[in-house]
């Protein structure tokens, strides 16, 4: 169906008119039995590698093989990403919401004989309850779902991303449709305002408030003014914006459309980092569909209102997602920053005005213009608005990606929704913030999670990355690793930035080596705020956060490395040592055939020994052993 | 003319001036490495940091860059500013031990050795990019370039061969805050029989 | 991987003439080549009108942009946090000791290239890794050890 419409479209048949959108939207509902079933299949980038495109066709052939009759076939719809990531891969059964998790191809024919044609679920491919193991089979039910409040995410998952007209069932592009009839370019802003919005990127700055500000720079300088979405989602442990583009790439689009008509633009940017190469193909689609229907491009919906959208791919330099290095790169140069004493909405790209917002802020406004302001700003607390999405991953049980209502306990996340720490222990910390936020403790577990609680708590909201450690997990380790990523990362323009980061890298080396001093962490604090102050952009301005956060909450765990040259975590090279549990070990020699030192003796059958002076504590014989046997000290 | 303070005194300056401008007028020193008057300034060295005081908040920024306002107080050698001058100029010690320019400022500033360990003793460049800008914007040739990111940059030209736009003009040279670009103009310009001029 | 030869001139034809080209074409020239040869990047600098200087800063300054031949397989280790956590420094430092390389660097019989990627996004599969375009879910070092062998054997 969507095919031969599509090709209609692509001939002439332009949406002219608010109405056709609205006609467009019954027609294609009309067309759609509600009691169809259908099999959703993720293929959202964890999926795909764990090889959902082989569950899809098996699918598919189980389906032709079973004969079913043409009024009564099932469909197979592909998506974006679910969430649930480690559960992977997934296939959602429609009408009725079943969760299968972890299928392979070879249980397609099972799926269509038992569930499609029976009626029954397959027992096996349900989610259970990690404590009861009883079955949940229905997907809202599952706990990782039920907690979360999905509200950008509401068509992820659902709509095939490829296909404009399920996004256009879906609602999509409703709101653009409201824009254009109902409001002014000044009452959009007015809406984006009073909703509280604030962007997503990471600062928190008020989008209507920055919008406001580039209208006024318009009109004092003439000229026009560009807008652009931030896709460098460079954080590590971050995959918000990445989920959005592949999985909803028109809620992105259409957020943008609107506002670009509240400024009066009429040419956008999206720079996507070139590691998301799914995402850049999910919106090149989407644009291009968008661009055939009459929804971007030249006359929008027969309003007369142009506006178009240009991809730019970035070229691998995490310093890209800082505003102003961002412009750079657009205009062809390498990414440094320049100093914002004059701000990016007065001289931006190419020195014009430009409003500069994140994938998930631009995917929060067509909801917000939806349903209006008083509706958006009822969610989330007062001066942290709507709802916010996380990346859940490190030591937790269920990893994946997850929307919440701001304000939150960070321990109703990182307990209720992820399901704890495996084991059952308590986490240790949960790093947010990436590499210019910070680690927040197990003890301030209640904290809320909304920028102004976060920022209080040394941390920040930033992207959207929160990454539980659990205690096998070193602090030392951890701030040390977001040090030497930065120093891989700094553009190297500001000396503060460029030598200052590697020194207090040095110096964090000296304490997993056991070989600082009690001076050396003051003299880090100092290095810190040199750093903090001196440096040319955020980057480096927030370079020290991990460590200074480290320090303030796990200041004990820093002295018993430099102290007692010890790693309790026993992840610090230096300070710990192999050795294989006589008890655990079966003598299956794995680990001795994977030891490149080949320093691990003993017979087959028989507990095996680690000699430790040719040991190089490269760790291998720990990841292979499948007893747990290879332990650290 | 607008009106604000730099530390104790009362200083006028035009609107479009800078910080740095409006205290090189009433001869208020700011120490200074990547600015020249020949060229647009660039706010790499950050040695011209300077801390301004606006209502009830303060912040550290670079004088070289920073728009004059009025009302604001600048205070130029505050302890947050120190702190900053102090340890990019104990660092610049190790990265470019062999600049006497760097080892007279830091002197300045009370520091003889770094703590820090040296990587090329010969070292003298500290990427300030003056060179580079003076070549592009002043001669407009671009013969030379910043190589590579972060930690791994370096001045050079394209694929390390001498650079086919250079003039041999010299301005690198003069520009050069720490004598680095004397000892690489060879690399730059070729060997001076083969050159054109 | 081995790439079907395109002409230089249909790649710089694809972009207008403008100088925001430049990243455009080194990223269409990467893909074609696996690599940036001086040829290429003059013809670039021709078309758009900058200096050598500017497309080779850029070159060098994203690390996409590779300026000698990349190897025949390629190998990216994720290093995000999560993949930090779960163990992927170690096959890292077991890949370098293999294949005598740092990241970065490729064999010298052009049979491989390491790197390391500041995350994928793809967090739930850590420690991940990219062998020649495609993902490696919950790599471990013997893991990718019987892959680089089954290479050799092919």
């Amino acid at each position: 169906m969507a095919q031969s419409q599509l090709a209609e479209q692509e001939n002439g048949m332009r949406i002219q008119s608010i109405e056709a959108l609205d006609a467009l939207r019954q027609d294609i509902l009309a067309h759609q039995d509600p009691k169809r079933p259908i099999l959703i299949v993720c293929h959202g980038t964890g999926c795909l590698a764990n090889g959902s495109p082989k569950v899809s066709d098996a699918l598919r052939k189980a389906i032709a093989k079973a004969g079913f009759q043409a009024k009564v076939m099932p469909g197979i719809k592909t998506t974006g990403c679910h969430g649930f990531c480690s559960r992977g891969p997934l296939v959602i059964i429609k009408p009725a919401g079943l969760f299968y998790q972890q299928v392979k191809a070879g249980d397609a024919e099972e799926i269509v004989n038992t569930t499609l044609i029976k009626g029954d679920p397959v027992e096996r491919l349900l989610y259970r309850d990690p404590n009861t193991k009883e079955p949940i089979p229905l997907e809202k039910e599952i706990p990782f779902y039920k907690h979360q409040q999905r509200v950008i995410l509401r068509n992820i998952g659902k709509v095939d991303p490829t296909d404009i007209h399920d996004t256009i069932a879906a609602g999509g592009y409703q709101a653009l449709a409201k824009t254009l009839t109902t409001f002014s370019p000044e009452e959009v802003i007015s809406v984006v305002e009073k909703s509280g919005l604030r962007g997503r990127g990471g600062a928190g700055f008020p989008t209507g408030r920055k919008w406001r500000s580039a209208v006024a720079a318009k009109q004092k300088r003439g000229g026009p003014v560009y807008l652009v979405c931030n896709g460098d989602e460079g954080d590590p442990g971050a995959f918000m914006d990445r989920t959005i583009m592949e999985g909803d790439p028109h809620a992105v689009l259409e957020g943008m459309i609107i506002g670009a008509y509240a400024l009066g633009c009429n040419q956008g940017f999206i720079y996507v980092r070139a590691e998301y190469p799914i995402a850049i193909k999910h919106l090149i689609i989407a644009m291009d569909q968008a661009r055939a229907m009459g929804l971007l491009g030249q006359n929008i919906l027969g309003t007369g209102f142009n506006f178009d959208i240009q991809i730019n791919r970035g070229a691998g330099a995490f310093v890209c997602g800082e505003s102003t290095a961002l412009f750079t790169s657009i205009e062809g140069r390498a990414g440094e920053p320049r100093p914002k004493y004059v701000r990016s909405v007065e001289e931006g790209l190419w020195g014009k005005p430009t409003v500069l917002n994140n994938v998930e802020t631009w995917a929060n406004v067509p909801i917000i213009i939806e349903k209006g302001a008083d509706w958006y700003n009822q969610i989330g607390v007062p001066n942290s608005t709507g709802t916010k999405v996380f990346s859940l991953v490190g030591k937790v049980n269920n990893v994946g990606l997850v929307e919440v209502p701001m304000g939150i306990p960070l321990g109703k996340i990182v307990e209720k929704i992820g399901g704890g720490v495996p084991g059952g222990e308590p986490f240790k910390a949960v790093q947010t913030g990436g590499p210019s936020g910070g680690c927040i403790p197990y003890a301030l577990k209640e904290v809320a999670v909304d920028f102004d609680s976060l920022t209080k708590a040394g941390s920040m909201m930033g992207s959207g990355g929160m990454i539980v450690m659990d205690r096998r997990d070193c602090v030392v380790d951890v701030a040390r690793y977001f040090l030497k990523f930065l120093e891989e990362e700094s553009c190297g323009k500001c000396l503060p930035c460029r030598l200052g980061i590697t020194r207090m890298r040095e110096m964090l080396d000296t304490f997993s080596q056991g070989r600082g001093n009690k001076q050396d962490l003051d003299d880090l604090m100092g290095l810190a705020e040199a750093i903090q102050d001196g440096s040319l952009c955020a980057l480096g301005g927030s370079a020290p956060n991990p460590v200074l956060t480290t320090v303030k909450y796990f200041k004990d765990e820093y002295l018993v490395h430099i102290e007692q040259q010890r790693c309790p975590a026993g992840v610090c090279k230096d300070l710990i040592t192999y050795h294989i549990d006589s008890e655990k070990c079966t003598g299956c020699m794995v680990c001795a055939r994977n030891c490149p030192q080949k320093c691990i003796s003993g017979e087959r059958k028989n507990p095996h020994q680690i000699e430790a002076e040719t040991c190089i504590r490269c760790g291998i014989c720990m990841d292979s052993c499948k007893f747990e046997a290879v332990q650290v000290s | 003319m607008l009106k604000f303070k730099i530390n104790d005194q009362e200083v006028e300056a035009l609107p479009e001036w800078t910080v740095l401008e409006a205290a090189r007028e009433k001869g208020i020193h700011i120490p200074t490495l990547c600015y020249h008057e020949a060229v647009g300034p660039s706010g790499a060295c950050r040695l011209c940091v300077v801390e301004v005081v606006e209502g009830n908040w303060s912040k550290v920024v670079i004088s070289c860059m920073y728009p004059v306002k009025e009302g604001i107080t600048v205070f130029t050698d505050s302890a947050r500013v120190k702190n900053v001058r102090r340890w990019i100029l104990e660092m610049l010690l190790a990265e470019c031990p062999a600049s006497k320019e760097i080892q007279t400022l830091a002197a300045e500033y009370g520091i003889k050795n770094s703590r820090f360990s040296i990587k090329n003793p010969e070292e003298q460049c500290m990427l300030c990019g003056l060179c580079v800008r003076v070549c592009r914007e002043v001669v407009g040739v671009s013969a030379i370039t910043t190589v590579g990111r972060g930690v791994h940059k370096v001045i050079g030209t394209p694929f390390r061969k001498p650079s086919e736009a250079c003039v041999a003009c010299g301005s690198c040279v003069t520009v050069c805050p720490t004598g680095a670009m004397q000892t690489r103009l060879d690399a730059v310009r070729g060997p001076v029989d083969a050159h054109k001029s | 991987m081995i790439k079907e030869h395109v002409d230089i001139d249909d790649i710089i034809e694809r972009h207008p003439g403008k100088p925001e080209s430049l990243i455009f074409l080194l990223q269409d020239i990467q893909a074609a080549y696996n690599y940036i040869s001086p040829e290429a990047m003059t013809l670039v600098c021709d078309h758009i009108g900058v200096p050598l200087t500017q497309a080779y800063a850029v070159a060098t300054f994203y690390q996409s942009f590779s300026l000698e031949p990349k190897g025949e397989h390629e190998i990216r280790v994720c290093l995000g946090t999560a993949c930090h956590l779960k163990g992927a420094p170690r096959i890292v430092s077991e890949l370098e000791r293999r294949l005598g390389i740092k990241p970065g660097e490729t064999t010298k019989d052009l049979k491989y290239s390491l790197d390391t990627v500041n995350c994928l996004g793809a967090c739930a599969l850590a420690p991940v890794s990219v062998v020649d375009n495609e993902y490696q879910p919950n790599t471990t070092t013997p893991k990718l050890v019987r892959l680089l062998d089954k290479m050799v054997s092919e």
